[in-house]
């Protein structure tokens, strides 16, 4: 049996000896065991027993996930509080596919899907409805407090919790996400400690308007990788108090943060809550510097690699909505397309275009007029994850448009700011 | 030519003798693994086209030398999933601490799948620069890491 290097407590040792059954003690060896590999001093409880899990695919290959599902339920083990995971894959009604790519997606892709769900749900799934990268929205409320020591993945959201709300979780792998969440308890290293939130980057923000979201968090990802940023110049533009506006500027620039380098946390001077405390007493006394303006701007916009195979098509197919949309942006986003239809001329977006939302955020939009609005359109709302969309080799032939930039590195989606993607929709310029 | 030696972190231990696939720039678990365990193939090409060092390159049974890896928080679970089916690349050398990801994979991996998978860290700089594709090495129990 493997010997533990940090100090468990009476209880944590307990679980490990296997006074909980097999399963629990082999859980508890693998935090233990990874805990050990980054010289954490001991296990710490989870603070927000609700967990956020990054793996809701039934991808077929994933076969040591599915067994191991099976032991937890055969063993009738339940995480603490029940959880939310990442978006479904697949919405055949508002996502359309054709014949050949329904074939790959039920059949090989994503053949274990609703094996994978029967199995979470045992194990503690919130609802049907918790399948979102976006679980902190108000809508969804799976919302941690300052100081909550959680048990997530997903890097989205876990930038967004350590940086938005001011909880503490590291950058996890999908399984050790679910097994802190049954255990209640992760161990004490990086995020989760004071000294691991410590900025060794300080970046100036010194553009004359404000900076698209998903290109500043690209820029600061590419540039900082895994150290955490702090911001400065940033709530020029923001504002000093984290309102809805902020809320989906922060959601979208931490994404791209987390999937264009591997950022898990930053600080905004003046907004976010540990920069509002201790201001610049964060940023470490060796920090480097890095400064951003519009031409920096410019040249990591146009540093983005076009993938597609026909590079002087147009775009056929527009994901708006990674991570999903905020109400307020999808709020947004139907007055723009309105808006710019009326002026073009036109009732109907010119190329097939689907919003991404929560399904709790798309319960409470179907519940205005703005739904109506925005259907009318001719845009889908839908609640998949397209990078799960795109890992059918078949949807390689179509050509996505996105203003995501998460999208974008994980697939051969090309990149477009909002503005761009709107006139292109409804038919102001051609893309 | 003199051996040339370099001694890092134990994670995993294991012997090995054999060759080295070597990536300078980080690997993406998902996007080098998924396409081979994607076929249920017997060996690992990796498909990753954005990582030129090691792209096609056949890594099974190979010891792979990076900086850490990058990519999805699926990167453990897809770790897992390779040594599980017995096409991992036999040895992770990593020039840096290893990540969070994949410290899971090879923790899910050796407790879950029993796998033998080797892993070493912190190798430093120099073993990446010296280190080439090809190249022969012997990985000890003690995290000694033998260029031959």
């Amino acid at each position: 049996m493997y010997e533990p290097k940090m100090k468990l407590s009476v209880e944590q040792r307990a679980i490990l000896d296997g006074k909980e059954g097999a399963i629990k003690a082999k859980i508890m060896e693998t935090i233990v065991m990874f805990g050990d590999i980054f010289e954490a001093p001991r296990l710490v409880k989870v603070a927000h027993d609700e967990g956020h899990l990054v793996t809701s695919f039934g991808i077929g290959l994933l076969k040591p996930l599915f067994a191991t599902m099976d032991k937890l339920n055969e063993a009738g083990i339940k995480t603490k509080g029940a959880f939310t995971v990442d978006p479904r894959p697949l919405d055949y009604e508002n996502v359309k596919c054709n014949l050949l790519e329904k074939l790959v997606f039920s059949k090989v892709l994503y053949s274990q899907q609703k094996r994978y769900e029967a199995q979470l749900m045992k194990v503690g799934l919130r609802d049907k409805n918790a399948f979102t990268c976006a679980s902190y929205l108000d809508e969804v409320g799976n919302i941690p407090k300052h100081g909550d020591i959680l048990s997530w993945a997903e890097s989205s959201a876990v930038v967004y919790a350590n940086s938005v709300l001011g909880a503490r979780c590291n950058r996890n792998s999908g399984m050790l996400d679910l097994f802190g969440s049954i255990i209640g308890y992760v161990p004490e290293f990086g995020f989760i400690t004071d000294e691991g939130r410590k900025a060794s980057w300080k970046v100036i923000i010194k553009t004359t308007a404000i900076p698209e979201a998903q290109i500043l968090g690209s820029a600061i990802g590419m540039k900082v990788m895994e150290d955490v940023p702090y911001i400065i110049g940033l709530d020029k533009f923001l504002g000093t108090k984290i309102d809805e506006a902020a809320q989906g500027y922060l959601k979208d620039f931490g994404a791209a943060t987390a999937s264009n380098g591997a950022v898990g946390l930053y600080h905004i001077d003046n907004l976010t809550p540990e920069a509002k405390k201790f201001g610049r007493e964060l940023i470490r006394k060796d920090a480097r510097e890095y400064v951003i303006d519009d031409a920096e701007l410019e040249r990591v916009y146009r540093s983005y690699p076009v993938m597609w195979k026909k590079k002087d098509k147009k775009g056929n197919l527009v994901f708006i909505g990674c991570p999903h949309l905020t109400l307020k942006q999808i709020n947004d986003w139907t007055d723009r397309i309105a808006k710019g239809l009326k002026e073009t001329g036109r009732k109907k977006v010119l190329v097939r275009t689907i919003a991404l939302t929560a399904p709790d955020v798309l319960d409470k939009f179907r519940d205005t007029p703005k739904y109506q609005e925005l259907i009318a359109t001719g845009v889908k709302v839908s609640s998949i994850c397209p990078l799960m969309y795109t890992n059918n080799p078949l949807t390689k032939m179509r050509r996505i448009i996105t203003s995501s930039n998460k999208l974008r590195t994980y697939s051969i989606a090309r990149y477009y700011k909002d503005a761009e993607i709107l006139d292109y929709i409804v038919g102001k310029a051609g893309k | 030519m003199r051996m040339k030696t370099f001694k890092g972190r134990v994670i995993a231990a294991g012997y090995y003798k054999g060759e080295a696939v070597v990536s300078h720039q980080g690997v993406n678990t998902l996007a080098t693994f998924q396409k081979s365990a994607l076929k249920n193939a017997k060996e690992v090409i990796v498909s990753d086209q954005n990582n030129p060092d090691i792209y096609e390159k056949n890594i099974t049974g190979k010891a792979l030398c990076l900086p850490i890896t990058i990519g999805s928080t699926t990167g453990g679970l897809v770790i897992q999933t390779v040594c599980s089916m017995g096409i991992n690349p036999a040895c992770f050398l990593f020039s840096e601490h290893i990540d969070s990801l994949a410290a899971s994979g090879i923790v899910l991996a050796r407790i879950w799948e029993n796998s033998k998978v080797i892993a070493i860290d912190q190798l430093g700089k120099e073993f990446l620069d010296t280190i080439k594709t090809g190249d022969i090495i012997e990985v000890k129990e003690d995290g000694i890491v033998a260029i031959l």
